[in-house]
């Protein structure tokens, strides 16, 4: 017994720091999300004494289900986007010749560790009106010389998939390394196609990797804000761009809260999903692990 | 054995391309004397030069070297002690213990900041840089918790036993044993730790105050005023530091495997 209670004292003493910081500063205010959605705002930007539905009932914003619509369709295509233009990569990579193998893993880790916020400006750099390739295109009267590059659904567009690859093309590398290829060359010799052997036998051996690279690029995605912000208009706005204009323009601290918890909602159910999935077999690849 | 289509190895060398092609353009572009980039103006230092007198550039660089200094400090504690008890402890506790490490790797940074910005301003807190350092140490201390984990799930367990075996306690066994096996994971995630946070802006434009702005927040406001050959030059030099930063863990890590293999 006293035994069992020592054992119970040191597994509390190693947990106890990360866990508490953990509830302090993650679970915590994650909850708090959901109960300033229930409060009126105060004119000085901050929030207000008392209860009120009236925040949530203002979400009913005509221009809102659109804007939604809009996050959760970009948010969509580039996952499959991403996942389809992933998924021979991290084969491609997997099957070569160790050196190469690893020059081009570094070479997928790298923009991992650049700065974000650098390389989404590098692409408006690019695209600028008075940049290189907007000067190339017309010169190759692909384009007129009016046409703009930049602040289009499709500049977000792809300047999401650029920067979501990496993520979906590490843990699909994972997946597809452990995968056993001799089960290719069996399904061939027992006289399946090309095609068949690798669309029922690859695609659902790889499944978890799939999975987890979805995952990895569907919830940034759908929180995303710099990037519509940066190279998108009008017409490109995403939740995470309403949340910082309450936030920093219009300062109305309730009505960005209950923006952030209908985030929080949609962005859990795919996760709850994952997570269940996960624990029956664990050792799926995040990111990190993949850099370190 | 199957004949290999080209299709893959040319995506993979394209799209590898592509993640370096606007990079590289914005490191030339750091030496075109012309503002807009459209054309080649000449070779030119000056946008370098221009940086080294902009004083609020270095006011912002300081506040995120002590931001990060702290942040991977106490994170690295932090996700140490949480790799240890989750590689070492089974059970409800430790379950609940790894979803909470797990979904912030998950979790966009625009709800970690919204949150932790309400959180603050709930508590009355004034924001500024301590403000900055909890939040930046909040998504941290998960990666640094992953990179130790994998590096105390790949080696010999029987280690630990033996030393056990040959009569040493559990605290011995842990500084004499465990540390000097899983410190490449803890000197991982501590870097990468640092770089997260060199590099955050979402979480850090909601929690910073007045006097907290760090370079990416300084990087962000010179984007919107627009003076693009300023932020090439910056973005250049920050570019050369991160290379340098993987060069460093790339050496590491080979050192650490000739290591272990002799």
């Amino acid at each position: 017994m006293n035994l069992r209670r020592r054992q119970l004292l040191k597994e509390w003493g190693l947990t106890s720091p990360s866990l508490l910081w953990l509830c302090f500063f993650f679970l915590l205010p994650t909850l708090i999300i959901f109960a300033i959605s229930f409060k009126p705002s105060d004119p000085l930007g901050g929030v207000g004494d008392g209860w009120t539905l009236q925040t949530i009932l203002a979400l009913r914003n005509p221009n809102y289900p659109e804007i939604i619509g809009r996050t959760l369709w970009m948010s969509a295509l580039t996952t499959v986007i991403t996942l389809v233009l992933s998924v021979p990569i991290a084969y491609h990579i997997a099957r070569s010749k160790p050196w190469k193998r690893d020059l081009m893993l570094l070479l997928t880790v790298v923009p991992f560790w650049t700065s974000f916020l650098i390389r989404i400006f590098a692409w408006k750099a690019v695209l600028h009106p008075d940049g290189l390739l907007k000067k190339a295109l017309v010169f190759c009267q692909l384009i007129s010389p009016e046409s703009l590059l930049l602040y289009r659904p499709g500049t977000v567009l792809m300047v999401m998939i650029y920067t979501e690859l990496p993520f979906a093309i590490l843990p699909l590398y994972a997946a597809v390394e452990k995968f056993d290829f001799g089960l290719i060359d069996a399904a061939m010799d027992l006289g399946a196609g090309k095609l068949r052997a690798y669309l029922s036998i690859f695609i659902p051996g790889i499944r978890n990797g799939l999975l987890s690279a979805c995952l990895m690029v569907l919830i940034p995605c759908i929180g995303s804000y710099v990037i519509p912000d940066v190279v998108g208009g009008i017409d490109s706005m995403m939740i995470g761009n309403v949340i910082a204009q309450r936030t920093f323009v219009d300062r109305n601290l309730p009505h960005a809260s209950a923006l952030a918890a209908v985030m929080t909602i949609v962005m859990f159910l795919p996760l709850l999903y994952f997570l269940k999935g996960k624990k029956q077999e664990d050792g799926t690849a995040t990111p990190a692990r993949e850099v370190v | 054995m199957i004949k290999k289509s080209k299709i893959p190895g040319i995506l993979t060398w394209l799209v590898l391309l592509f993640f370096y092609l606007p990079i590289l353009l914005l490191v030339v572009n750091s030496f075109n004397a012309s503002r807009t980039g459209g054309n080649w103006g000449g070779f030119t230092l000056k946008w370098y030069a221009q940086l080294f007198t902009a004083r609020e550039i270095w006011n912002a660089l300081i506040n995120s070297l002590l931001v990060a200094f702290f942040a991977t400090l106490i994170s690295t504690l932090l996700g140490t002690t949480a790799a240890i008890a989750l590689h070492r402890y089974k059970g409800k506790l430790q379950n609940m213990h790894y979803c909470l490490v797990y979904v912030p790797l998950v979790v966009p940074e625009i709800l970690l900041g919204i949150s932790l910005l309400l959180f603050f301003v709930a508590l009355q807190v004034e924001l500024g840089l301590p403000t900055m350092i909890m939040a930046h140490v909040t998504f941290c201390v998960s990666y640094v918790a992953m990179a130790v984990l994998a590096r105390l799930q790949d080696f010999d367990q029987a280690l630990l036993e033996a030393s056990r075996d040959l009569g040493a306690n559990t605290w011995y066994t842990t500084r004499k044993v465990l540390l000097p096996i899983i410190f490449p994971g803890i000197v991982a995630g501590g870097l990468l730790a640092f770089t997260l946070s060199i590099d955050d802006f979402v979480i850090s434009f909601f929690v910073a105050g007045p006097g907290s702005t760090t370079l990416p927040i300084q990087i962000y406001s010179m984007i919107r005023r627009g003076s693009m050959p300023l932020i090439n030059a910056l973005s250049s030099i920050l570019l050369a530091v991160t290379f340098l930063i993987i060069l460093v863990i790339q050496w590491i890590s080979k050192n650490q495997e000739k290591k272990e293999k002799t």
